[in-house]
């Protein structure tokens, strides 16, 4: 059933607005991050709004106007792009109250530019979670591409001025790729309208045709996945200020590109017609491979957010891989790890603000003991960690335990020793951090000076990480039930096709 | 009503009446010169958009308007048609612009340059107009020496290196409208006729010979040199970078799109495309379009002076437009004429921004424009939007005219024209987004100031409101693209693609 309803729109111009009146408003920091605030309540609010009936079977769908003769620029709700709009409306809130204490309390300068470009990016991540084709979202994917960029380059200096070329470089490349990719899947179907389980089918191009223009597609949405060996601008980009790091890891761009590589898979190629072409394979083996190195690399930094970010490398890869499985429960399991991973790495990401705010320490090595002082934030710090390495009752468990079965649903158990390989890495990179911050005395000769408390900061950590367990013992829990939604999600890309399971 | 009818010849009629009373004016009082020709230019714009109306209300392929009630093919016409008087349209619509952009930049002049100023920007847009809306082949040679002649008064007022600017302009430019002239004599020689229509039917039965071939190739040249396709753009850098910064943006918006057009309505309204000679003449024009956009873009990369990067940032572009009229098929002409109009705006947009940064500070490398987002805030708005165009990001209009053109390649099976956009975005996105990073992010250069900004915003209000309304027009073009494109480029399209 398909209802027409502007609510997608009004959710998207709630962001766009706010990021107009903040740019307007840069003499009153009150006033000016009211606007943000009250942007991301009534963004929630619409978003929140359309979940129930979307569970109820319903597509909202709105077109603005035409772009061209044939395909507008319209918004379409479903089950997939619910969960992430969902969200990201979701941690708008914590984060930008969290933004708030951070960039007041590390006195950071171009405070107007940041909340601005903040807004711009959520908003224009809400458009590529609802859009209906293919254009329109190409249109919100280079607006997220270009609002970010000045987010990576808020520091103003050498560094961020080389990782922001670096980040732009990469994300550009990839988006006229993926252009070339639509242009040429325009011409071969007619239409760029997604539809679960693909609109593309064999008799429409020769397969090299068809594997090529995948290529090219799939290729945008890895560069901001960051699998490897297109990850070279995340790192990098940690030069940012921590709430930018979160953002970039949790709710905008890395999770768009794991979102669009989903919608590729998913919605404009589809399951039946992926393995026929075999294709899929390579991108799972990319993702196995970036699992696995990216772990291994991330046990070996001593900076607390470049570590964060090579974990960030492997868990979205988690999502790449269940995508690439073409199976209900990896699909089910990939849109869940999609949901887990942000409000697990947006708690970690605001921990490691907090340390830095409070004692300016970015160094693990330099970390020993600090959980003493700072009780609250470390605790948050640990539960998302376990959630991490995939502990029952903590969200991250319940995704891994879809993809795991998803692997075995395709008939391939050798990828549920990758994740359990990845699980026990991720303890051994995060665990430590833990056990150092409680179970090490602090430095006697060298006693640290921390900062104040800003509850501004630690309201949101607590916020984030008492999400990870709620979902993680009832993931059906809360009006937008990401469980079933991941579950229509994954049954309507799959319908008609059991991925090698015989049912 | 009967007026309305009358339309068409106003568009051209109004401007060069004004320009011929232009110093007589002047001679009144110094600026009152330039207010006639302001009126007259928009007189221009109504008329053209009252042309607009009235051919798109009439639903006809075009309205001939007969000079004089002669009926051709003995008499002149003019014949628009939903294409042509959009860009006639944008001809008018710059021009209106920005001649108040000019003011501030002829202060000091006395009466003689002040209004010798304005004659000169009139009689280039009689120029202009005159071109797009002709239906005859020699009046069309009699606009383009007008527009050419008044080009290079313009470019030679720029001063500072300017003269010479101009004079290899004039050089090569009279050898261009030279093989212009021959070409219409050996046409006229094969079918008796001047007038366009008639010469499209009377020229098929000689589509194959060697002279029609000759024909084809002085206009190629002809129109190549006029609008700066690669290899014929060695006048180009220079005239751009050193003509007088108040004209800089008419110049470089128009001057070069106009004998794109004109080449355009040539190949294939006229001449028709689906003969072994143009046949090959189209692959001809896609080599040279591939070898203009790579090697301008190359060439932009390596200016240190804004004026010339945009200079050979235009070389580029105008290889897109090539290209897609080397496509032949419909989309690529609807790429083409999309592009010919969006960069005009674009290109303006940025010259004017250019001449403001000169203006106040006298400074136009592009390495010294550190802090300007404090100081001209609406022109570094303007230059984001035009920069987000030149790379192709939408829902700017350098977006959708990338996109018609990657939907011709494709149809048209030319996965090579492909390539060559996608690099030339990424080049566009080198040496574009470098000047933003200026503006934003650098420190602050210490400039001097040579001129009061007057206002707040940095420069006077007449230079302010074009850089903003050339800028918003980016975005506009941008999102009513699909409406620009279904009523009056589709419209439009010549009979030889529809088939």
């Amino acid at each position: 059933m398909t209802e027409i309803d502007p609510r997608p729109f009004l959710a998207i111009g709630t962001a766009f607005l706010a990021a107009l009146l903040v740019s307007v408003s840069h003499k009153y920091p009150n006033v000016r991050e009211m606007w943000s605030t009250v942007a991301s309540v009534i963004m929630f609010g619409l978003v929140i709004s359309m979940a129930g009936g979307v569970l109820d079977g319903v597509t909202y769908e709105y077109t603005l106007f035409y772009l061209t003769d044939t395909i507008g620029l319209t918004m379409r709700v479903d089950p997939a792009g619910m969960i992430f709009a969902a969200l990201a409306a979701l941690l708008w809130m914590p984060i930008n109250f969290y933004s708030i204490g951070y960039m007041r309390n590390n006195h950071e300068a171009m405070q107007t530019g940041y909340f601005a470009a903040f807004a711009l990016c959520m908003g224009s991540t809400m458009g590529i979670a609802m859009a209906s084709n293919l254009l329109t979202f190409f249109i919100f994917y280079e607006i997220l591409t270009i609002s970010s960029y000045p987010l990576v380059l808020h520091e103003r200096d050498q560094e961020a001025l080389l990782a922001s070329r670096k980040y732009l470089a990469y994300t550009l490349v990839s988006g006229q790729l993926f252009l070339a990719g639509t242009v040429g899947v325009y011409c071969i179907s007619g239409t760029m309208d997604f539809r679960a389980g693909g609109f593309l089918s064999l008799d429409m191009a020769s397969p090299w045709v068809l594997q090529l223009l995948f290529v090219l597609m799939i290729m945008a949405g890895s560069v901001k996945a960051a699998v490897m060996p297109l990850h070279g601008w995340l790192p990098a980009a940690m030069v940012a200020p921590t709430p930018v790091s979160a953002l970039l890891h949790a709710v905008a761009v890395v999770k768009t590109g794991a979102f669009a590589v989903l919608r590729v898979l998913g919605f404009v190629f589809g399951p039946k017609l992926l393995s026929q072409l075999g294709i899929a394979d390579v991108l799972a083996w990319a993702a196995v491979i970036t699992i696995i190195a990216s772990s291994f690399i991330a046990l070996r930094q001593d900076n607390l957010k470049r570590r964060l970010a090579f974990s960030t490398i492997g868990q979205l890869s988690y999502i790449v891989l269940g995508g690439a499985l073409l199976t209900p429960l990896a699909f089910k399991g990939a849109y869940l790890h999609l949901v887990a991973h942000a409000v697990m790495k947006i708690t970690l990401f605001m921990c490691a603000g907090c340390i830095i705010v409070r004692t300016h320490l970015h160094n693990i090595s330099e970390m020993n003991g600090i959980g003493h002082k700072m009780p609250v934030t470390m605790g948050a710090f640990a539960v998302a960690s376990l959630g991490i390495a995939g502990t029952p009752f903590i969200i991250g468990f319940i995704s891994k335990w879809n993809l795991a079965m998803g692997a075995i649903q395709a008939g391939k158990p050798l990828f549920v020793a990758v994740w359990v390989a990845s699980a026990l890495l991720a303890m051994a990179y995060l665990m430590p951090v833990v056990r150092m911050a409680f179970f090490r005395p602090e430095p006697v000769n060298d006693p640290r000076r921390y900062g104040l408390i800003s509850y501004c900061m630690l309201i949101p950590i607590c916020f984030t990480a008492i999400l990870a367990v709620l979902l993680g013992v009832n993931p059906e829990l809360f009006p937008p039930d990401f469980y079933r939604l991941a579950e229509m999600a994954s049954s309507a890309i799959t319908a008609g096709w059991g991925g090698g399971w015989s049912d | 009503m009967s007026l309305a009818l009358h339309s068409p010849v106003f568009i051209v009629l109004l401007p060069l009446s004004a320009s011929l009373l232009c110093l007589a004016f002047s001679r009144i009082h110094r600026k009152l010169g330039a207010y006639v020709v302001q009126l007259a230019l928009f007189g221009a714009l109504i008329s053209s958009l009252v042309t607009m109306r009235h051919v798109l209300a009439e639903g006809t392929k075009s309205v001939h308007y007969w000079m004089g009630n002669w009926a051709p093919p003995i008499g002149i016409e003019f014949v628009v048609d939903p294409l042509n008087t959009a860009v006639a349209c944008m001809i008018t619509f710059l021009a209106f612009v920005i001649s108040f952009y000019s003011k501030p930049f002829l202060e000091n002049e006395d009466w003689l340059h002040y209004g010798g100023y304005f004659t000169l920007y009139g009689l280039l847009t009689v120029g202009l107009c005159g071109m797009t809306v002709t239906g005859d082949v020699f009046n069309m040679y009699v606009y383009l020496e007008i527009m050419s002649l008044s080009g290079y008064g313009l470019i030679a007022l720029g001063g500072h290196k300017s003269m010479l600017a101009a004079f290899r302009y004039l050089l090569v430019g009279t050898i261009g409208a030279s093989l212009y002239l021959i070409g219409i004599g050996y046409l006229y020689a094969m079918t008796g006729s001047l007038n366009m229509a008639d010469i499209s039917e009377r020229i098929q039965p000689f589509v194959n010979t060697p002279l029609f071939a000759f024909v084809v190739a002085c206009f190629l040249i002809a129109f190549g040199i006029k609008m700066a396709l690669f290899p014929l753009h060695g006048w180009q850098p220079d005239s751009y970078t050193f003509s007088h910064p108040g004209a800089a943006g008419f110049i470089s918006g128009c001057m070069s799109k106009v004998p794109a057009y004109a080449m355009l309505r040539y190949f294939f309204y006229v001449f028709g495309i689906h003969n072994t000679v143009m046949g090959a003449l189209m692959n001809v024009l896609g080599i040279m379009g591939i070898c203009g956009i790579l090697i301008g873009s190359v060439m932009a990369l390596a200016q240190y002076d804004f004026r010339r990067m945009l200079a050979y940032s235009s070389v580029a572009q105008l290889g897109y437009i090539a290209v897609g009229m080397a496509m032949g098929n419909i989309y690529g002409f609807i790429g083409a004429v999309l592009h010919l109009i969006n960069h005009a705006f674009m290109k303006s947009s940025l010259f004017l921004v250019v001449g403001g940064i000169a203006y106040r500070f006298g400074e136009v490398n592009l390495y010294r424009l550190g802090g300007l987002n404090k100081k001209m805030p609406v022109s570094s708005i303007a230059t984001v939007l035009a920069v987000l165009s030149m790379i192709g990001i939408p829902p700017t209009c350098g977006f959708f005219s990338k996109w018609y053109l990657m939907l011709g390649a494709f149809e048209g099976q030319q996965y090579i024209f492909i390539a060559v956009l996608v690099v030339s975005s990424l080049l566009n996105a080198i040496y574009y987004v470098r000047i933003v990073e200026q503006m934003f992010v650098q420190r602050e250069a210490s400039l001097t100031e040579i001129h009061d900004p007057e206002t707040k915003l940095g420069m006077p209000l007449s230079m302010v409101i074009p850089i903003g309304v050339t800028g918003l027009a980016i975005l506009i073009l941008g999102i009513y693209s699909s409406s620009l494109v279904t009523n009056i480029v589709e419209v439009g399209l010549p009979e030889v693609l529809l088939k």
